[in-house]
């Protein structure tokens, strides 16, 4: 797993070294900068390099991810929580991270920009074919984990809202709470302006649709917020997940992005973990996280044993 | 209770990780800051700029630090680099002023008779003003490091882990207990390095054990 | 240095320094919640203080306060808050009054205890009420001090004041955590570069009012020039 060993002379001559390299690039991973070749273990061939959003319910499936190679003998390196997809993505097309857990339509609209395609085989088809050079998509599963806007279950019924184009119907001024990164994505206000022609406030809330923003659209603070599919939290507190009946989101399914260190038999692997998720199992692995607390590693364990891949 | 009866193995790996932050960057601090320190004491005329220019890098906040680093050195954002980095900048510019301190708080009498009986500037430093600063210094060291293990938590939000992932974790997922777990945890490493800095120290200078005074810093 | 000068086009572009959201509304935002963060802190911090330090009593305790809350994370207050209060200002106010108040409450304390003790022995000899011997000889003599708690509480927070934004969406923090995110290298480091000139300034502005505090303290500028409590290993 982690060498913090090997960390602390790495760290302390890395920190020493600094004048040595000024002008890289900041933005570069640390493992291709930091990391000499000699720092990997003494196997074979190098550890795959599995990466994650910042994101607990990404992390869990790249924990599968992780598990299910080692079960097969692979050696794997967890470089979790890294942050959103502007974030790790210029590190996965630097080829520093191999494996990374991926949403289909979001990461189609990242590598192409707009798009026609919102069902999940056209979105898939795309995607494969916007991949940059060095890096595939393996197969995707048929779990989902989109973009959903969601209101008061209160509010819905205030203003008979059940699809975003019923938005319309509110006369009294609307904010959507997200992530930061939203207010510049197709997803955010523009999106809204764009597809239905609703105009939108926009108060950024850090926590990626969790507590702090359901707290707010109970509090009257927000009306509107994305929060994710897979989040049982819309179930918990009685949320309404509004249908998109716009056609703005694409359909989102889970898809592994990995690079060519992912050989053909560890690609087969994740397409069997692939292929074993169920459409709805992301909402149940989700609930353990934030119910039972249950951390990443026991929950993707469980999860392998009930598969038979552990 | 019952998510850290789950979870205590993660919080165990963190905390390495945060001691992995942490004792490097306080081990560099001191390092840079004792001759920084003693050539400020030792040329008043450069000794006078350097603590205004310590105490204005201490004023510069932790997350535009984390940011601007990376741009200044060439290590890459989410790398214990950077994070190390810039908790040295903030030690240093803590530590200098307490090794001004030590030494200007070395008896001048000792140190005539020090020099008379034949000591080299090179003994001086090592057997007479080292060993007296060491007192004012050491509460210095204490400082720096209560200071860089709660500074080391703000890693989090670049991608960097330490125990302040509890923190933004708990945050995320809704648990409170993770989060209180994080700052309770991240305030008892530091009591416990501070407790071994004392421990240390009285080892160090067995000579001081009826002088000893805490590390109450006011203004900085 | 290219990002250097990204970050300064980034500054340059039209519409960037006014709005709701433009550079001015967000500093006056971050000056805000500074000073009225600091504000709460002193109304618990300054009673406190000035309890401890004219009883001159209660040293280990200030220490032990000074030391445990040195290592209190932010980071982990403004989450436990901003999941108890919402969104909004409330949480991250609370986070860093809490933060102000160390640093003041010792200023206020160690103020009161540089004074000779023979001075309020002194004025009670005259025959000045303690309330008097407060407000006239103990405060305005440990002023210098009270000012330098006041500068180290003012800079923690105004530099701690970017985390705001992790919670709501307040002052100058919400460029680092929106160019975070995207990695928008060329905001963040506008972003971070205004909040260090800010502190920077406030800095300047504070260890200005110090050296005025203490010409009101010490008009005959009889003490030690660095402000500093004169160690007593300077005597011989």
């Amino acid at each position: 797993m982690n060498h913090p060993h090997l960390l602390i002379p790495l760290a302390l001559s890395a920190a020493l070294g600094l004048a040595a390299c000024g002008g890289g690039d900041p933005l570069a991973s640390p493992s291709a900068t930091d990391a000499p070749a000699s720092s990997a273990p003494a196997a074979s061939a190098d550890p795959i390099v599995i990466g994650s959003q910042d994101y607990y319910s990404n992390e869990i499936v790249a924990e599968i991810y992780a598990q299910a190679l080692e079960a097969e003998g692979y050696e794997v390196e967890r470089q979790f929580r890294i942050g959103q997809r502007e974030a790790y993505l210029p590190e996965i097309e630097a080829g520093s991270i191999d494996l990374f857990p991926e949403y289909s339509g979001p990461l189609l609209q990242y590598w192409q920009g707009e798009t026609d395609a919102r069902l999940t085989d056209d979105v898939y088809t795309e995607l494969q074919e916007a991949v940059p050079e060095g890096l595939r998509v393996l197969a995707q599963s048929d779990a989902t984990d989109q973009d959903s806007y969601v209101v008061t279950r209160e509010f819905a019924d205030e203003w008979g809202l059940e699809k975003v184009s019923d938005l319309e119907k509110v006369t009294t001024p609307l904010t959507l709470g997200a992530n930061s990164e939203a207010e510049t994505r197709p997803n955010g206000p523009r999106g809204l302006m764009d597809k239905y022609g609703i105009e939108v406030g926009f108060t950024p809330i850090e926590d990626g649709g969790g507590p702090l923003t359901v707290k707010a659209l109970k509090d009257g603070d927000i009306q509107l917020a994305i929060i994710y599919t897979a989040d049982p939290s819309i179930a918990t507190n009685d949320l309404v997940s509004l249908e998109d009946d716009g056609g703005l989101f694409l359909a989102s399914h889970l898809v592994p992005v990995a690079s060519e260190d992912v050989d053909d038999n560890a690609a087969a692997i994740i397409d069997a973990v692939s292929e074993a998720m169920a459409p709805e199992e992301l909402v149940e692995l989700n609930a353990r996280s934030v119910e039972e607390q249950a951390p990443a590693a026991d929950i993707a364990r469980d999860w392998l044993e009930q598969e038979d891949m552990a | 209770m019952t998510w850290l009866t789950g979870n205590w193995p993660q919080v165990l790996e963190l905390l390495v990780g945060h001691l992995v932050l942490t004792v490097p960057a306080v081990g560099l601090s001191v390092l840079l800051a004792l001759p920084l320190g003693r050539l400020a004491w030792r040329l008043p005329r450069v000794g006078g700029p350097l603590l205004a220019a310590a105490t204005l890098l201490y004023a510069v906040p932790a997350l535009p630090l984390l940011i601007v680093i990376p741009v200044l050195i060439g290590t890459p954002l989410r790398s214990s680099a950077t994070m190390i980095a810039a908790l040295t900048v903030y030690g240093v510019a803590l530590l200098v002023r307490s090794v001004v301190d030590g030494f200007g708080a070395v008896d001048r009498g000792v140190r005539d008779a020090a020099v008379a009986v034949g000591h080299s500037p090179t003994g001086m430093l090592w057997r007479v003003d080292l060993p007296l600063a060491l007192p004012v210094i050491l509460a210095g060291v204490r400082v720096v490091t209560v200071s860089t293990v709660g500074l080391v938590t703000i890693g989090a939000l670049i991608g960097v882990p330490s125990l302040g992932s509890l923190l933004t974790d708990g945050f995320q997922r809704g648990i409170v207990a993770e989060v209180v777990t994080g700052v309770v945890v991240t305030v008892a490493l530091a009591l416990i390095l501070d407790a071994a800095l004392v421990l240390a120290g009285k080892a160090l200078t067995p000579w001081a054990a009826r002088r000893a005074r805490g590390p109450v810093v006011v203004s900085r | 240095m290219s990002l250097l000068s990204e970050a300064w086009a980034w500054l340059a572009v039209e519409g960037r320094w006014s709005g709701p959201a433009g550079i001015p509304a967000r500093t006056a935002q971050h000056l805000a919640v500074t000073g009225v963060a600091v504000l709460l802190g002193a109304v618990v911090a300054v009673p406190a203080g000035i309890l401890v330090g004219h009883a001159r009593r209660g040293a280990g305790w200030v220490a032990a306060l000074m030391g445990g809350a040195r290592a209190v994370p932010s980071l982990g207050l403004l989450t436990l808050f901003g999941l108890w209060l919402g969104i909004g200002v409330e949480a991250p106010l609370l986070t860093l009054a809490v933060l102000a108040v160390p640093s003041l409450l010792a200023g206020v304390y160690s103020g009161f205890l540089a004074i000779d003790e023979a001075i309020p022995q002194a004025a009670r000899a005259v025959g000045l009420s303690p309330g008097q011997v407060v407000v006239l000889v103990e405060l305005p003599l440990a002023l210098p001090v009270i000012v330098g708690g006041l500068r180290a509480a003012t800079l923690q927070v105004v530099a701690t004041a970017t985390l705001a934004a992790y919670t709501s969406d307040y002052g100058l923090g919400r460029y680092l955590f929106a160019g975070l995110k995207t990695r928008d290298y060329a905001q963040m480091l506008a972003g971070s570069l205004i909040v260090i000139a800010l502190a920077l300034a406030l800095e300047l502005l504070l260890a200005a009012l110090q050296r005025a505090a203490r010409r009101v303290a010490d008009p005959a500028h009889t003490s030690d020039p660095s402000g500093r409590r004169p160690s007593r290993k300077d005597h011989p």
